[in-house]
């Protein structure tokens, strides 16, 4: 069924902005970003806001929806009330370029002060030998897709803009996640590997982890 | 004409940070070359994150039968023999490096129990052959290459002090045109999304990695950015494309609720036991076995369940025939009436697998139906219906070099290049595809460079190149770039469609440059800063030609085959089979011409029994090749 949706969308950019009331159509099964698109496409064609594969994957339509850190692709218009007006506005944890489009490169400059994962010197290609219950503890890591909610959620560089120089953010933790927990061994190596263990490179490669942090 | 004018010189420019950009800018780093990364989106969110099912490579790691002529043949009668040979053959025969490659760089694939990369069954792969990482296979892929460069970056930040020194990504930039001195490529030129400021990029060699152009269909699986921008630079630039009729519609789009309609559902669902039926519950692709493909598939229920238990006793169930087969069957089950409530068919993983382990194998697709359509398919059949999801044609290229021809310096990998999946892609050769060619174009570039020095841009180009981006905001015209884009996806949805008649195509055509000259008087409202609306003003300046070669190479090949069918021209043709539709831009309008079909090699013509060749091949060409010369 199609109904009027009422919203308050941010408009401006780091100097000056504000919310701007605009009604607009909806439709049954519709998300936030399908009416913030029809909004750009039938009322104010400059609305700045980011997205791609809207279904949860890429995570790069991160806005507040009524002050909630939210993925717009996911989150159903069916789940507010008619009556309500929904209020869209940009990330706060980050700077904001324009609309709903805000600066994240800081979360790509943090990503890079973790060193990188680096192959043992002698793992030959095709000679990787791990167990399934073993690949499944990292791979838990690399469900994050970088939209940087947790970031937006987390109150030390919400809050607090002087935070940011020296503190390393929520996403560090999947970044030693994934880089420190690859279970990498091969058959070279006499020993079969065993379900639930951690190869000494591995160790060694969070050892390097941490002394690159401190 | 904006403030001031960025300017960075490097020896290779990679446009686009997907799957075969990255790989390319890695091969190009490694050879000693400095790298700029272009993108349209923030790094790490291209297309290839989107990918599901896998990376086919014949690793052998689940069935031993497997090698790289078997693959091979797969991709050749997936692409129904009208695949550049030569890349079919690089693209087998090197694709098991590529992934085993990718695990040292810390890829985590899924394992068999000997602790190998698991391989899983695809749509028109004999054996077990897509490298997994459940459902996110892509993700993976991308991270694995992002923390590549980051790894390279850091490298060179260790050894020279600056990490972005000799690799740097432009996030967020569009680049408009290909520049050209002397008839080579000079660099590229762009503007900043963010700020709408312009960027000058001087450079001998261009690589082309922007991946697709679903964006022109209505329907699609594709995010904003597949505008097939490369294809469109590198038409532009003075390159051409080649078989642009082909595109694939994906079998398995969702169809309900209307705002994800088009958004993927794997094929893995079927490769893990999904089941099509119609809303009679029948279970139609039996219905559906094409000729060339009746020994290898099932023809009844008891012989394709049994082969998911032993395959080498039975043949494949008809769900897991190619994808273009497939969705023309689909498509006719709808149009026969029997359709479900929403106009898709039913697809079916609840009644083969347990809960707990559709969750497990394929947990990305379980999140987005029960997210998006309140559909929970460890207990319900999905809606599903074709959606426009890949494009065959694409940049014309040398094979080993992915050498764009007729443009020296400028070279395509991925899904804008064209030719090495024929007709039909098969599911999971799309990201072998993009690693072995994004090698391959970075090695190309490496070659390029090393000899052929610098050529500078000269500053009239930068001045013409400044002028296109400026046009749109000097114009007073009252066009809306957004509704003229619905007019072109509705255009080409229901005139270039998965059906196509001579009469729907003509009609496409004036269409086409009916909507080219409303064009030309589109006008942007607001200012340069992050403006979705001049943005799309170029993205559809590119789907406008992409449309117009599609429509034009349709109306020209009167056969059916793979990605292109002609209801007036219902079966395929051993004629049309030897051509290869190569269509050029003359800054007006799009030509298209036929080119003979390279002959496959007499080593690789024997991989196949000549009876199956038969089937495609006129007897004048398999006389000449069974003689064989090389």
């Amino acid at each position: 069924m199609a109904r009027t949706m009422k919203l308050r969308i941010f408009r401006g950019n780091s100097k000056d902005g504000g919310l701007q009331d605009v009604s607009v159509e909806a439709n049954e099964g519709e998300v936030i970003l399908d009416v913030i698109h029809r909004v750009q496409a039938e009322q104010i064609g400059d609305l700045a806001v980011r997205w791609n594969c809207k279904a949860g994957k890429c995570g790069s339509c991160s806005v507040e929806i009524n002050g909630k850190p939210r993925l717009a692709c996911m989150t159903q218009v069916a789940s507010f009330d008619e009556a309500e007006t929904v209020t869209i506005t940009p990330l706060r944890a980050f700077p904001v370029i324009k609309d709903l489009v805000t600066d994240v490169s800081f979360n790509y400059k943090k990503a890079m002060e973790v060193r990188a994962y680096e192959p043992p010197a002698d793992l030959k290609p095709g000679e990787a030998r791990m167990q399934q219950i073993d690949v499944e503890r990292s791979q838990e890591f690399r469900k994050c897709i970088e939209c940087f909610l947790c970031q937006d959620t987390c109150h030390v560089i919400r809050d607090h803009e002087e935070n940011k120089k020296s503190f390393r953010r929520p996403t560090l933790l999947y970044s030693l996640g994934r880089a420190g927990h690859a279970p990498v061994g091969h058959h070279s190596q006499s020993q079969a590997i065993r379900p639930g263990r951690t190869w000494p490179w591995n160790v060694q490669h969070h050892q390097v982890l941490y002394r690159s942090l401190s | 004409m904006s403030n001031q004018l960025e300017r960075y010189k490097y020896d290779v420019v990679i446009i686009g940070a997907g799957g075969a950009g990255l790989r390319a800018a890695v091969e190009a780093r490694e050879a000693g070359l400095s790298v700029a990364i272009v993108c349209k989106s923030l790094f790490g969110k291209a297309h290839t994150v989107m990918a599901e099912g896998g990376v086919a490579a014949s690793m052998g790691n689940v069935n031993e039968s497997d090698n790289w002529m078997v693959h091979f043949r797969d991709t050749m009668r997936g692409g129904k023999f009208l695949n550049n040979y030569r890349m079919a053959e690089l693209h087998a025969k090197e694709a098991p490096e590529r992934v085993w490659e990718l695990e040292v760089w810390g890829a985590l694939f899924d394992r068999t129990k000997e602790g190998k990369i698991s391989q899983r069954n695809f749509g028109g792969h004999e054996y077990p052959r897509l490298a997994h990482v459940g459902d996110r296979t892509g993700l993976e892929l991308i991270r694995t290459m992002q923390q590549r460069i980051v790894a390279l970056q850091q490298k060179d930040g260790r050894d020279h002090g600056d990490a972005e020194k000799f690799i740097k990504v432009f996030a967020e930039v569009t680049i408009t045109e290909i520049l050209k001195e002397n008839g080579k490529v000079s660099g590229a030129y762009g503007y900043r999304r963010e700020n709408g400021e312009e960027i000058l990029f001087e450079a001998p060699a261009v690589i082309l990695a922007t991946g697709g152009a679903g964006k022109t269909f209505k329907i699609t699986s594709n995010s904003w950015e597949g505008t097939g921008d490369g294809h469109a630079l590198a038409l532009k630039a003075g390159g051409h494309l080649i078989d642009m009729e082909f595109f694939q519609f994906h079998p398995t789009g969702m169809v309900w609720p209307p705002s994800v309609r088009g958004l993927l559902v794997t094929e893995s669902v079927r490769g893990d036991g999904g089941v099509l039926t119609n809303s009679e519950g029948k279970r139609f692709m039996f219905d559906y076995i094409p000729d060339v493909f009746k020994d290898k598939y099932a023809d009844n229920e008891a012989e394709a369940d049994r082969w998911y238990t032993d395959q080498a006793n039975n043949r494949r169930p008809p769900e897991l025939l190619p994808r273009d087969e497939v969705a023309r069957a689909i498509n006719s089950e709808i149009k026969a009436g029997r359709g479900t409530e929403h106009g898709g068919v039913y697809l079916d993983v609840s009644k083969r697998l347990p809960a707990d382990v559709i969750k497990k194998k394929l947990p990305s697709m379980w999140h987005q139906f029960y997210e998006l359509a309140g559909v929970d398919i460890t207990k319900e059949a999905m809606e599903v219906g074709p959606t426009c999801h890949y494009v065959m044609g694409g940049a014309w290229v040398e094979p080993d070099t992915a050498a764009v021809i007729d443009v020296p310096g400028l070279f395509a990998a991925g899904e804008c290049a064209g030719g090495m999946h024929g007709s039909n892609r098969l599911g999971g050769n799309s990201l072998s595809d993009l690693l072995v060619f994004g090698r391959r174009a970075g090695l190309g570039a490496v070659e390029y460079v090393k000899s052929n020095g610098a050529n500078p841009v000269s500053e009239g180009s930068v001045a013409a190149a400044a002028a296109k981006i400026e046009a749109p905001f000097n114009n007073p015209g009252s066009e809306n770039p957004y509704a003229l884009h619905h007019e072109l996806q509705e255009t080409a949805h229901n005139l270039v469609g998965i059906i196509r008649t001579k009469t729907e195509l003509e009609e496409a055509i004036a269409k086409i440059a009916d909507l080219r000259a409303r064009a030309k008087n589109i006008g942007v409202s607001g200012g340069r800063q992050f403006n979705p609306g001049f943005h799309l003003t170029f993205d559809l300046d590119n789907m406008l030609l992409i449309a117009e070669a599609a429509a034009k190479s349709a109306l020209i090949r009167e056969e059916s085959r793979g990605g292109h069918t002609r209801e007036d021209f219902p079966t395929m043709s051993s004629t049309w089979r030897q051509v290869n539709n190569i269509t050029t831009w003359n800054g007006s309008s799009i030509a298209v011409e036929q080119k003979h079909l390279p002959d496959l090699t007499k080593e690789l013509f024997d991989l196949f029994d000549i009876h199956e060749l038969e089937k495609y091949m006129t007897s004048d060409e398999l006389s000449q090749s069974r003689g064989g010369s090389n």
